[in-house]
């Protein structure tokens, strides 16, 4: 794609808009509701969509604090349930091809990412001039977090009552809006990898539920690795 | 729980998830982004997410847990046939499964 600031800039908020957006503002609905059950306030639950920005840890948090456990527990099991952003981390920075690169900026554009904005500028970023990608990402991710913090409001103050078949809909959602976005992901290591993620977490979510993804990641991965590397050196003969 | 309480919580989730991220970083830093390692991490975090979204369809903890495992997976089939049969179009398979699994919902109980 060619073009200017601008006009990538309102690619990335059309992309947002166009699906992702609205997956976050109902995803956070919820987590906004559950947050209101276990006593926080419409405050403490918009800052921490903000600065956690990672569901899982988010719903490990507020699940813990209304059985009422300790600081030190929930901070701990919320850490391990967003784990993942450090291979997140090092998979997609290197995607965005910046050139020069300082901490603080590093750092931020880490905060900024979140599962959704993985998915999709891993995907869209083929697509866009080299120069452009970080920019499309930092405006995508910013718009669907803000997304993300209204959300969390609408939800903690119940605007949105619908029904509960409908709320099942729209729960789903976000699951199956990662899966077909991501069965498009290109390279054999990486679709492997994939496969063998959901083979290993069906048992390793029964035998170690709290770390269930940490081992999905290492074995599926490495497993998925080697065979990547196995098909390769198999082409090459 | 006392607001102080509750305010530390969030707090201090937001900085047991950024150390996560800001290891990253360091990472990030000191590797070959064409190299070994990071084709390897790579693979990790695909496992990852694609084994969080398996556990979100298949092993749900929400509310989707009501909903039976034959529906949840005709639903899924469902979207990724209208992504498939719509060219490759992410609204039009969100939207099919999304509603599928509404309707088959209100339908079976």
């Amino acid at each position: 794609m060619h073009g200017s600031n601008a006009e990538v800039m309102r690619k990335a908020m059309l992309d947002a808009l166009s699906l992702p957006a609205f997956i976050l503002l109902f995803t956070m609905m919820g987590f906004g509701s559950l947050a209101r059950g276990a006593g926080f306030s419409a405050e403490m639950a918009a800052l921490a969509s903000l600065l956690i920005w990672g569901l899982p840890g988010q719903l490990a948090m507020v699940e813990l604090t209304s059985t009422g456990q300790s600081l030190i527990a929930i901070v701990f099991a919320c850490s391990l349930a967003n784990a993942r952003f450090l291979p997140m981390v090092v998979s997609f920075v290197p995607a965005m091809s910046r050139g020069r690169s300082n901490l603080p900026g590093m750092l931020l554009d880490a905060q900024l990412l979140s599962i959704n904005s993985w998915a999709v500028c891993l995907r869209e970023f083929p697509q866009i001039d080299v120069e452009f990608r970080h920019r499309y990402y930092v405006t995508f991710a910013a718009s669907i977090l803000a997304a993300a913090v209204v959300g969390t409001l609408l939800g903690y103050h119940g605007a949105v009552l619908l029904p509960a078949v409908l709320v099942l809909g729209l729960i789903f959602v976000s699951p199956l809006f990662f899966a077909l976005v991501l069965s498009a992901v290109p390279g054999c290591a990486e679709r492997i990898s994939m496969v063998l993620g959901c083979a290993t977490i069906s048992l390793a979510h029964y035998l170690f539920p709290s770390v269930d993804l940490l081992i999905t990641g290492v074995v599926g991965g490495s497993l998925g690795f080697a065979a990547g590397k196995y098909w390769k050196s198999g082409n090459a003969n | 729980m006392r607001t102080e309480t509750l305010w530390l919580i969030v707090l201090g989730c937001a900085a047991a998830t950024f150390v996560w991220r800001a290891l990253g970083v360091a990472v990030v830093k000191r590797i070959d982004a064409h190299g070994a390692f990071f084709q390897w991490i790579t693979c990790v975090s695909y496992a990852m997410v694609a084994g969080l979204i398996f556990r979100m369809i298949i092993m749900p903890e929400s509310e989707l847990a009501s909903v039976s495992m034959t529906t949840r997976i005709a639903a899924v089939a469902i979207a990724f046939a209208a992504y498939y049969l719509s060219r490759r179009r992410l609204v039009a398979g969100v939207l099919a499964g999304g509603f599928s699994l509404s309707a088959m919902a209100a339908w079976f109980g």
